[in-house]
């Protein structure tokens, strides 16, 4: 009963939240001095022609009359029309989010693989040499600004040596595996077709590693303070003292339990790389939400903007809940209340 | 360890009434110097603020900081004139880059700073006062901080036109959040000490329980926080320059600079490249001082 009650809360606290934002958001994109009418008609539009636009589009209301139209319209599932391509902002988003979704998923299995190891090494060989070397590797990755990476790595591995393509997301001379989930790497795998399955993954290998960057040095840091402190608990004292091999001290002693806060780390780690993908996405031309997010901001577009700080929003809240539920995976001992 | 009272002067009679005081920073200079980390950090902090504040009285182009033109020198390499190479428009590489230095790091202070004093403040209003007041606060920032922050300002920064100015202005009002949630759970466990208590006890008003007894020991958190998020404020700061919304031309920022260069990258791998390694040291400076300020003064990860 507690666990369930506990769900249903947290489910219905995020339409609140969602309803703040959108007008938090709502409110400065619709106090700009610019105006987006003018910009999306062009410099030779007539009077009439722009007058034409605004009622068109509805912004020729009071700002609340507009915010209204616009919720409205969000619950039917319609997030209204660009300015610039006419199109639903729905069918954009649709369209560009799986892309986003791949990387990000793809970013943060790398940081954990890479970054766990890499905290394990460095608490077993605590202020010796693996130790240095993971911190200095966690501080340069989080150092380093990451769009300037990747266009060194575009320099060097993609222009110099041809090893990686750089920039889109698929061989143009390939066809797309058939659209199942939108994200290439699951649809060639559904569709069982390898060679496809490799190219996407020759393109996702250089964002995805700069993405995953700052994952990798988060969970470095994070997770070797961490690691560090059960060592010193009472109940791993015991087990080596009882001759438990150190091995298995640390993988199912220790790190079950250092790994909390880690998890707890994921929410935040996935909203910043959200966040990093308007970056990588604008180096690599990855056709994602942060491509799509720059490109409307650029041209003043009100209607993908709100729609895209709407999805970022609620993706973020809801894996911030599936996180706050994973703790009771992890550690049983944990109540919800 | 003893200090004669009133020996030298007001000086003299400071340290002998802040004996404990001092011994404690000696303690955590101690620490601190005990990483060599943290001290390469502070040497990097030094050089930068040296090149920044004294860097326009010795780059050898002054006047390529702005806009001028040299056609006959435009895209040269790396040489003994041009020490990082000459750009589109044959201005010197190395000035613009020593020139972007300063902009960096007073654009990096005033949004921390700025970001800072609201989230303090805020923050610090909702944990003292609690109920409807903490709700309101608390929920605005919860708001906020289901935004990543660059997305708002992006549309803030978009909406108000691309400058450099602007861009400060958008990430300042979205940096607070952070600092909020940090001062409201301080507050909120420092006002049930027992000696916030006795100061009330005793009758000391609001104001003073608040600054004097309650902000005083919520700082060493703030300032680990605010160490490792100004390399952060000095990237964003440069992010949004990269994507267009940020400095304009002629404005020397290494953002905006490595984004020109991006389009000569194939045959002018130095336009993009010297201005992305001095960012890489200043973020890089600010982390490893941070992280050593948190060794210090963050009990927990004192190990």
């Amino acid at each position: 009963m507690g666990f369930r009650y506990y769900l249903l809360r947290r489910v219905l606290l995020i339409i609140p939240v969602l309803i703040g934002l959108s007008i938090v958001t709502f409110v400065i994109s619709h106090m700009v001095p610019g105006d987006p009418i003018r910009l999306a008609a062009g410099p030779q539009a007539t009077a009439e022609q722009i007058h034409k636009l605004e009622e068109e589009f509805g912004v020729d209301k009071p700002l609340p009359v507009q915010y209204l139209n616009y919720m409205r319209g969000l619950f039917k599932g319609d997030l209204g029309i660009s300015m610039m391509n006419r199109h639903p902002v729905a069918m954009d988003l649709r369209r560009y989010f799986p892309a986003t979704l791949e990387l990000v998923l793809v970013s943060t299995v790398l940081g954990v693989v890479i970054g766990v190891p890499m905290a394990m090494a460095a608490a077993v060989f605590r202020d010796r040499w693996p130790d240095q070397v993971s911190r200095i590797v966690a501080l340069s990755s989080i150092s380093m600004p990451v769009f300037w990476l990747g266009m060194i790595l575009q320099l060097i591995l993609g222009m110099t040596w041809h090893l990686l393509p750089i920039s889109g997301r698929f061989d143009p001379r390939v066809p797309f595996p058939p659209n199942v989930t939108g994200m290439l790497l699951v649809d060639s795998l559904v569709a069982a077709d390898l060679h496809s399955f490799g190219i996407a993954l020759k393109y996702i290998a250089l964002p995805a590693f700069c993405q995953a960057l700052l994952g990798i040095a988060l969970i470095t840091r994070l997770l070797r303070a961490d690691i560090l402190e059960v060592m010193e608990r009472d109940f791993v004292i015991m087990a080596r003292a009882s001759g438990v091999p150190e091995r298995v001290i640390l993988f199912k002693y220790v790190l079950k339990n250092a790994l909390i806060a880690t998890v707890a780390m994921m929410g935040f780690l996935f909203g910043w790389q959200l966040s990093g993908s308007v970056m990588i996405e604008t180096v690599f031309d990855w056709p994602g939400v942060g491509l799509y997010a720059v490109k409307s901001a650029m041209t003043l577009d009100f209607m993908p903007i709100m729609g895209i700080t709407l999805l970022v929003g609620l993706l973020f809240t809801i894996v911030n809940l599936l996180v706050d539920i994973s703790y009771g995976v992890i550690d049983p001992r944990i109540r919800y209340g | 360890m003893s200090v004669a009272v009133g020996a030298r002067g007001w000086w003299g009679r400071w340290r002998a009434e802040n004996q404990g005081l001092i011994e404690e920073w000696r303690r955590s200079l101690y620490r601190f110097r005990q990483s060599r980390l943290s001290v390469l950090g502070v040497a990097i902090i030094i050089f930068l603020l040296f090149v920044a504040f004294t860097g326009r009285y010795w780059v050898p182009y002054a006047d390529d900081a702005g806009f001028t033109t040299h056609v006959e020198i435009r895209l040269q390499g790396p040489s003994r004139d041009n020490l990082f190479g000459t750009d589109e428009y044959g201005r010197d590489v190395f000035t613009r880059t020593v020139w972007a230095t300063q902009i960096s790091l007073i654009a990096g202070t005033v949004i921390v700073l700025v970001g800072g004093v609201i989230g303090i403040v805020l923050g610090g209003i909702a944990g003292y006062f609690g109920g409807a007041v903490n709700e309101l606060i608390m929920r605005l920032t919860d708001i906020m901080l289901t935004m990543p922050g660059i997305f708002l300002a992006l549309a803030i920064t978009a909406a108000l036109g691309p400058s450099i100015l602007h861009a400060v202005v958008a990430l300042s009002i979205t940096w607070w959040p952070g600092y909020c949630r940090l001062v409201q759970a301080q507050v909120l466990s420092i006002r049930e000490e027992d000696y916030v208590e006795a100061a009330r006890c005793i009758g000391a008003n609001r104001p003073r329980i608040i600054f004097n007894h309650i902000l005083p020991n919520c700082l060493s958190a703030i300032m680990v926080k605010a160490s490792m998020d100004f390399g952060f404020a000095v990237l964003s700061l440069a992010a949004l320059g990269f994507i267009g919304v940020g400095a304009q031309p002629p404005v020397p920022e290494w953002g905006a600079m490595i984004s020109k260069g991006r389009e000569f990258l194939p045959y002018g791998w130095w336009y993009s490249t010297f201005p992305g390694i001095a960012m890489f040291l200043t973020v890089f400076g600010f982390n490893i001082l941070g992280d050593g300020f948190r060794d210090v003064l963050d009990p927990r990860a004192r190990r």
